[in-house]
């Protein structure tokens, strides 16, 4: 699969979904055990999650209320979105150096 | 079942108003006056040099005569293209175990306009660093945590 850095950076953005993504570091959880730590429903739980699947940072395995989350073992999604920002602004600087001043 | 997931390369194109010569220059010698200043091993610096041959290193300098190594040269072929070694881990800092690369090819698109073709790949060899990212998520230091590059991606609100 692959990464929208986008996505990446959106989902991360979010105090709750960070706070499901260190939940899951520590080991993979069903969305009732995510739930039981915290203040939210378990609905909006299960919105955070959809988001941060999108995004490529958790996976889901199994069916239904059995679903068990864990996080991308190696946290490329997060080294790939800031490798993409970093050269987004590093090149839209290269490219600046040939437009007419002002521009 | 363990899937793995591996990251696409990144990959930019962006056309420039100048001749390939003039744009292959501008990548490989004024690196330091487009590189985003945030972006420094030496935290002063004052330059970054990529000796224009294979093999050859690529490093900035800082005050006081510091160096500090970014990669090297894998592929040189002015004005068409460079390939280059980048090795500076999700710490920012250089590891010489690192290697990955980083492409730049460049093509007339007609007078005064060039093609850049960018891709930087290898991405999956960056390794396990997730215990540290999401260690450094919302603890006691925030977004910066150890990992410079974690608290650079969120240092802007909504980014790009």
């Amino acid at each position: 699969m692959t990464y929208d850095n986008n996505l990446v950076f959106k989902a991360l953005s979010d105090p709750s979904r960070r706070s499901i993504v260190e939940r899951l570091a520590a080991r993979p959880m069903t969305v009732r055990q995510i739930t039981d730590g915290m203040s939210i429903s378990q609905p909006a739980v299960s919105q955070h999650l959809d988001q941060l699947k999108r995004a490529g940072l958790v996976r889901v395995e199994g069916r239904g209320a059995s679903n068990v989350y864990s996080i991308d073992p190696q946290g490329l999604g997060v080294v790939r979105a800031w490798l993409d920002r970093y050269w987004s602004q590093a090149l839209g600087n290269y490219a600046k150096l040939f437009e007419p001043e002002g521009k | 079942m363990e899937r793995s997931i591996s990251p696409a390369s990144v990959r930019k194109t962006l056309l420039v108003r100048t001749d390939t010569a003039t744009a292959f220059h501008a990548f490989a010698h004024r690196m330091h006056a487009w590189s985003p200043p945030s972006h420094s091993l030496t935290g002063s610096r004052t330059d970054i040099v990529i000796e224009p041959r294979i093999g050859g290193r690529w490093y900035e300098t800082g005050e006081g005569g510091a160096e500090a190594d970014w990669g090297r040269v894998l592929a040189w072929e002015p004005p068409h293209r460079m390939v280059l070694a980048w090795q500076l881990n999700a710490n920012f800092s250089f590891d010489p175990e690192l290697t990955t690369e980083v492409e730049v090819r460049f093509e007339s698109a007609g007078t005064g306009l060039t093609r850049v073709d960018f891709e930087h790949r290898n991405i999956e060899r960056f390794g396990a660093v997730a215990p540290d990212i999401f260690k450094s998520l919302d603890g006691d230091d925030g977004w910066g945590g150890s990992l410079p590059m974690f608290a650079d991606l969120f240092s802007n609100e909504g980014g790009q």
